[in-house]
């Protein structure tokens, strides 16, 4: 659905723009293409990472390790998990509502979540060749910690 | 020939391996292969328009435009405006750095940047829609909350420990990348 809110507002603009300067419009294509093009290659490799990864590392296999746990400990593993793996949203939310089911705490899964959203280890590559080393080490190391933070307040929020 | 297999080498080297462990472990190469075609497609589907509007931003939104709007001037607008443009993308997070080297190019401030990377990575509406119905509003609207301070706070930070060469070199990135 969102995503045909996204083409609908990419065609109306590039349609506005065609009618205004068909010169700048064929650039900004241009520009879109090569754009594209440039980080093409790490795309291909990050998808065969976590098709790799998503085949050896199965949503069972998760929920065994933080399924049962509880404490820092889960946790633990499952800030990790979340910080390695990139898995995409809409089978995230899922697997989450699953591992609440068979007996993860919701502070296990809210640090997952946030990890996982927010901390891209595969992606880290990519990440420098835009913003460089220290910046992207201190944005994935910040957010690490930061999923600890989010843990604690939806534990205490929803205890 | 060669540029090219310079360029996609590491994605060379990680097929050879996926054909390597469907040689050798045929139920797990042949899932992850499934599992690279899935979200290649996925990620196929969403990736248009975001360079479209990329290219449509590069050629009409002037650098001065930008400044106002995102630069080290712009306060709060620059915030909202970094944080409403994460938070209505769709796409997986390494499709934002392209986006975010714009508007680097463009002269808009870190700080902003990093938010917009933020709100990109964990508050995009139709994933909180998603959280939302499979984790309870509760959870979806606490998280939401906190992640609004956190993104900013972390987004500051960084800033702040950059020492201006650093910041250079991340702007002198974004000119080359796009």
């Amino acid at each position: 659905m969102f995503t045909v809110v996204l083409y609908v507002l990419a065609i109306v603009l590039l349609l506005l723009s065609f009618a205004k300067d068909k010169v700048k419009t064929k650039m900004a294509l241009k520009k879109a293409w090569k754009s594209f093009e440039n980080i093409l290659p790490q795309f291909i490799a990050i998808l065969i990472i976590v098709g790799i990864m998503l085949a050896v590392v199965s949503p069972e296999m998760i929920s065994r390790l933080i399924g049962g746990q509880s404490g820092w400990i889960g946790m633990l593993i499952a800030a990790v998990i979340g910080a390695i793996t990139l898995i995409p949203g809409f089978v995230a939310f899922p697997l989450a509502a699953a591992l609440l089911n068979s007996g993860a705490g919701f502070m296990q899964i809210a640090v997952f979540i946030s990890t996982l959203m927010m901390v891209g280890i595969v992606t880290i590559p990519v990440e420098i060749s835009y913003f460089g080393k220290k910046a992207t080490f201190l944005r994935n190391s910040m957010a690490f910690l930061f999923s600890f933070i989010v843990a604690i307040v939806i534990g205490v929020v929803l205890k | 020939m060669r540029n090219f297999i310079k360029r996609y080498r590491a994605a060379l080297v990680l097929l050879a391996l996926n054909i390597f462990i469907l040689i050798v472990f045929p139920v797990i190469g042949r899932k992850s292969m499934e599992l690279t075609f899935y979200n290649a497609k996925e990620m196929l589907m969403v990736i248009p328009p975001i360079f479209i509007l990329l290219g449509l931003l590069d050629v009409w939104v002037k650098r001065e435009t930008m400044i106002k709007l995102m630069g080290e001037k712009s306060g709060v607008t620059g915030v909202v405006i970094a944080f409403l443009m994460g938070s209505a993308a769709a796409g997986p997070l390494y499709a934002a750095f392209p986006i975010a080297g714009m508007l680097l190019k463009k002269g808009s401030r870190l700080s902003n940047v990093l938010i917009f990377i933020g709100a990109w990575s964990t508050t995009k509406i139709p994933l909180l829609l998603f959280e939302a119905s499979a984790m309870g509003w509760k959870f979806m609207v606490t998280r939401f909350l906190i992640n609004l301070v956190g993104i900013g706070v972390i987004a500051l930070i960084i800033e702040r420990l950059l020492g201006s060469e650093e910041k250079a070199e991340i702007y002198e990135k974004a000119a080359a990348a796009n």
